[in-house]
């Protein structure tokens, strides 16, 4: 038996595995950082978050080194009961869960509060890879599409029900996977970049000025393409459709969303804000992030992310500590991290052979690039504060060992480098 | 199988897909640089310099009177703060000297303030007073870490209505925990419309944000005051007190056990709201707050017991006017219906005693005299009706016509910590007497107001105004206004129909007037007022019987409506008929001519002195 264990990183792909371990340190050291406070504490104290984190590395550790020794057939051929499985969870999560700050997502299991919706990512991964793999013929037919997008909608429309919006944005990371397969086009894809960017922009300036804009530059172009007649009566069309949508994200937003949803997102549009409230944190993020200057305060000497001026500061929050005690120079090293990381998963989904493999390579690669990207997004005030985790360094057991089955099934695929 | 051509054909996406994570990539890059090195506004001048928020307190809402008279408001104070973080090496022993406080005490409060946060401030010493705070101050900048925020406290104009107001303390650990407001060493209601009306009086904190050196001396604010928010200050409270009648009630009630409640039956309005022994509500405010408290809690005398919500009394003889409503509801008696009282009732072994007056009496003599006999078979007409099945229907609408004037429940209004008083119902003696066990006979005695009742002062008075009113009555509530006295507050603006029909009333209001023009309350009759009343005198198994007098006036459209409780004082005609018409003199002619008659009531001492030897 003892070759078989030592053999379990043989064509483990390093680079990937030591930037995650990389990663997890940062995290437990920056929850420690955040922590403390003067008295310095024990390192491993299971009673204050960074002992915890240490132990949630350990026990993600464990179950990392299982997935890597067990035979790989079982991610590939019980996608489906393992996927059906967590949406039973995520139906009764709504039924016996724990409220916890308003998001009933949580099963209470004595000190610790387990969410199965850090789950539902992995399971949903594996079961777009399984079912798109499965796919026989050359062309993608209407009903493929459809399947793949109820396979995706069923989890994200239960999370949504959680009241969890940061979780369930994480679901449109698929978008990425299903442009990757061609079951969504390039106009697509496009199409929901434009409309991220106007939301923003919507919520950011007033209705009537985007509007201009859009009616301004659809004749300009007009009057440059003058000639060509057709061009500018589908330029006219798809100015209506912008100017419609900017308008109706406008009134959404004012008579739809609920209370909470709409407290988050006006945190980014106003600076004359509650103090208490998700704007506070924002502010505090910015004043810690800014207070870090170009090479920070160094390790543990940060003033402002302490648990006492930014409530979130271990979960959520994690990279106003980096920033502020790493400056701009920790800061950028991360980012540059977790770019190099998301490419060489990216890259290594695209050397393998087998469609499932690489289908769940790109999963992994989105729903992590999500993460970065609206947390990071968040703690710098460039998106809505929605509190979703930044992988493998936010406190937090679930999403540490979520992420981590997530990520480790893939470097299982790859080191298997199935054939089909 | 190999990779199909069909996906092959994407190959190319995967660099549209890799260019999408280099750009938002690159964007945070950007603005990071921005925030932290081009941005020199997040940075602070010096890199010893550190940030201070002060929490900017509101000024709690102020209390007026019906009149417009203020009642509460509030005096600065001031804490002294720590942030254990930024005191650095400091002459801990001539900061004693200035602060007065010994080095154990310093070292305790720095323990704590420790255990609490070593980055926020929290209160080292609370409450300084002016004085002290100016020479603190002066020397404060020796010491860095510490500096001094201002608070206010509750000063209560009048040393009268402490049930009333309640009053304000610390908020516990378990009010934190549940409410996020709150910090450590903030203030919050704990009683009286101080808890209830706490939403509106707190007002809303603010937050500024100072920048300090590395000496512990603010430099100025932090970024122009950007991050700051101004705290905004509590909404006033317009009460239906009259202050007047309030203090004249407290004054009457003195060396007294016992309560007045009066209300403006129209309304529901309370207008004064009185519990002896009192204490002067200025007591319960600042540092000696808590030694005040511990004394007053351990006074044999309960003065923080509020006997106006919270006692519970049988009614006695007061309890015969829903007891003869009910006769007339249910058609058990006329007003015509005659009866001779041989001095007591009697059958099958048991007896009420009754006293003497004139015979025979009918419905409106009864009344008047208070006929115990009358009342008696009066009650045993109503449950031994023949149109009911059982002792259990007929008694089950006997108390349904009984808590229809509020009696036996909770009124849920605006002052917190009320008894709901005892009705029993028939499940009640079914349990004791089994369900045929027991008959009219067996609960004879609630036919004169005694045996498993309980009324509270606040509900005798409210069943007053409802004959007042001639069958309904408004919830009694000590708040009319918020914010703004044209802001009224309409909560308790239903009206709450009694099970009587408003025909029934006019003739016991008429029988109540004639108790006080020449019944039992004749005594208490004041000249050129038509005041209807009854008296009652609660059998007391401990001692003196209490006093007790329900009434209205003027008799047609009342304007007050009253309740008196006097406990160990004896007859309900002797001592609460009389303060009941003091306090109805007071308020519908704002002054009192029968000074002997004030005097006598001034010097009366119903306090045991073997009870309470330390009162005397
Ligand atoms: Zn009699």
């Amino acid at each position: 038996m003892r070759p078989q264990q030592f053999n379990i990183l043989k064509d483990v792909d390093k680079p990937l595995l030591i930037i995650y371990l990389i990663l997890v340190f940062i995290g437990v050291a920056n929850v420690y950082a955040a922590e403390i406070d003067g008295s310095h504490k024990a390192i491993l104290d299971f009673s204050h978050n960074h002992g915890k984190q240490i132990l949630f590395a350990a026990i993600s550790l464990l179950i990392a080194s299982i997935i890597l020794s067990v035979d790989i057939k079982i991610f590939t051929s019980f996608s489906y009961a393992i996927y059906w499985f967590f949406i039973l969870v995520l139906i009764s999560v709504l039924i016996f869960g724990t409220e916890i700050k308003a998001t009933k997502a949580w099963f209470q299991i004595g000190g610790f509060a387990i969410q199965p919706s850090e789950f539902a990512k992995f399971a949903t991964a594996m079961v777009i890879a399984k079912y798109i793999s499965s796919v026989k013929g050359t062309t993608i037919k209407f009903k493929n599409r459809l399947k793949a997008f109820i396979l995706i909608a069923i989890p994200t429309a239960l999370v949504l029900m959680q009241n969890d919006t940061g979780t369930t944005l994480v679901f449109g990371a698929f978008v990425f996977v299903l442009y990757r397969e061609g079951y969504v086009s390039g106009i697509i894809l496009a199409f929901i970049a434009m409309a991220i960017f106007l939301f923003v922009l919507t919520l950011l300036i007033n209705e009537i000025y985007i509007i201009a804009g859009i009616v301004s530059l659809t004749i300009i172009i007009s009057i440059i393409i003058r000639k060509k007649k057709t061009e500018i009566l589908q330029l006219i069309g798809v100015c209506i459709l912008l100017s419609a949508y900017v308008y109706s994200v406008d009134y959404c937003f004012e008579n739809i969303l609920q209370h909470h949803q709409k407290e988050r997102i006006t945190v980014l549009i106003d600076d004359e804000i509650d103090m208490r409230g998700p704007g506070y944190n924002l502010n505090q993020s910015k004043i810690a992030i800014g207070s870090g200057g170009l090479w920070g305060k160094g390790y543990l000497e940060g003033t402002q992310t302490k648990f006492d001026f930014v409530p979130e500061q271990g979960t959520d929050f994690i990279f106003c500590t980096i920033g502020e005690e790493w400056g701009f120079a920790g800061s950028t090293t991360l980012i540059l991290i977790y770019m190099i990381f998301l490419i060489r998963i990216v890259l290594l989904a695209e050397k393998q052979r087998s469609i499932f493999s690489r289908i769940y390579g790109y999963s992994v690669a989105s729903i992590l690039f999500f993460h970065f990207a609206i947390n990071i997004g968040m703690t710098i005030g460039l998106v809505p504060v929605i509190g979703i985790p930044l992988p493998f360094l936010s406190y937090g057991g679930s999403s540490m060992v979520g992420f981590t089955i997530l990520l480790f099934i893939f470097l299982k695929l790859d080191a298997k480098k199935l054939e089909r | 199988m190999l990779i199909n051509q069909q996906t092959n054909s994407y190959l190319n996406r995967k660099f549209v897909i890799i260019t999408i994570f280099v750009v938002i990539g690159l964007v945070f890059i950007v603005r990071l640089f921005s925030l932290q090195v081009l941005d020199t506004s997040y940075k602070l001048s010096a890199s010893r310099n550190i940030l201070r928020h002060i929490t900017d307190y509101p000024a709690r809402g102020l209390i007026y009177d019906r009149n417009g008279e203020l009642l509460v408001h509030n005096e600065p104070f001031y804490d002294l703060m720590v942030i254990p973080g930024q005191v650095g090496e400091i002459d801990t022993v001539s900061f004693c000297n200035l602060t007065g406080i010994t080095i154990e005490s310093f070292e305790r409060r720095m323990q704590n303030a420790k255990q609490f946060s070593y980055h926020r401030g929290s209160i080292f010493i609370g409450q300084i007073e002016k004085d002290s705070y100016a020479y603190i101050q002066e020397h404060l900048h020796k010491f860095p870490g510490f500096y001094v925020q201002s608070r206010t406290l509750r000063n209560y104009v009048y040393p009268v209505a402490a049930h009333i107001f309640g009053y304000v303390g610390e908020a516990s650990q378990r009010i934190i925990d549940n409410n996020p407001y709150y910090q450590p060493g903030d203030y919050v209601g704990i009683s009286g419309i101080e808890k209830y009306y706490e939403e509106f009086l707190r007002g809303e904190k603010g937050v500024k944000i100072k920048v300090v050196d590395a000496l512990g001396r603010e430099i100025g604010p932090y970024q122009d005051e950007r991050y700051d928010t101004i705290a905004i200050a509590g909404e006033d409270l317009y009460t239906t007190l009259d202050i007047d009648l309030q203090i004249y009630g407290e004054k009457l009630m003195q060396n007294k056990i016992g309560s007045i409640v009066a209300i403006e039956p129209s309304s529901g309005e309370i207008l004064s709201m009185v519990s002896t022994p009192n204490y002067d509500p200025n007591l319960l405010v600042g540092r000696v707050r808590t030694q005040n408290f511990l004394s007053l809690y351990s006074d044999t005398l309960k003065p923080i017991f509020n006997r106006a919500l919270m006692a519970e009394y049988p009614p006695g003889s007061v309890f015969k006017v829903i007891s003869t409503l009910i006769g007339l509801q249910e058609g058990v008696v006329q007003p015509n219906t005659r009866l001779y009282c041989p001095g007591y009732y009697q059958s099958r072994g048991i007896t009420v005693r009754c006293r003497e007056h004139k015979n025979p009496v009918d419905l409106t003599g009864s009344i008047k005299y208070s006929c115990n006999t009358y009342a008696a078979n009066l009650f045993r007409n109503v449950i031994d009706q023949d149109k009911y099945k059982n002792i259990q229907e007929s008694f089950t609408t006997w108390r349904d016509h009984v808590t229809s004037f509020g009696l036996g429940n909770v009124f849920n209004n605006d002052l917190p910590y009320e008894l709901s008083g005892i009705v029993a119902n028939s499940d009640y003696y079914d349990n004791i007497y089994g369900s045929n066990g027991w008959s009219s006979l067996t609960i004879l005695s609630l036919g004169i107001g005694q045996g498993e009742l309980g009324t509270t002062p606040m509900q005798l008075a409210n069943v007053a105004a409802t004959i007042g009113n001639r069958g309904f009555y408004k919830t009694p509530h000590i708040v009319r206004a918020i914010d703004d006295p044209e802001n009224k507050n309409s909560k308790f603006n239903n009206k709450k129909y009694s099970t009587i029909d408003e025909e029934h009333f006019d003739f016991i209001a008429e029988s109540m007037f004639q108790v006080v023009d020449e019944g039992t309350g004749r005594f208490s009759r004041i000249e050129d007022i038509e005041m209807a009343g009854k008296t009652g005198t609660v059998q007391n198994p401990h001692g003196e019987n209490h006093s007790v007098f329900i009434a209205f006036a003027p008799k047609d459209d009342p304007e007050i409506a009253i309740s008196v409780v006097i406990e160990n004082s004896g007859y309900g005609a002797t001592w609460a008929a009389p303060v009941a018409s003091l306090m109805i003199e007071k308020y519908l002619t704002r002054q009192v001519e029968r000074k002997w008659f004030e005097q006598r009531i001034l010097d009366a001492n119903f306090i045991n002195p073997e009870k309470h030897p330390d009162k005397q």
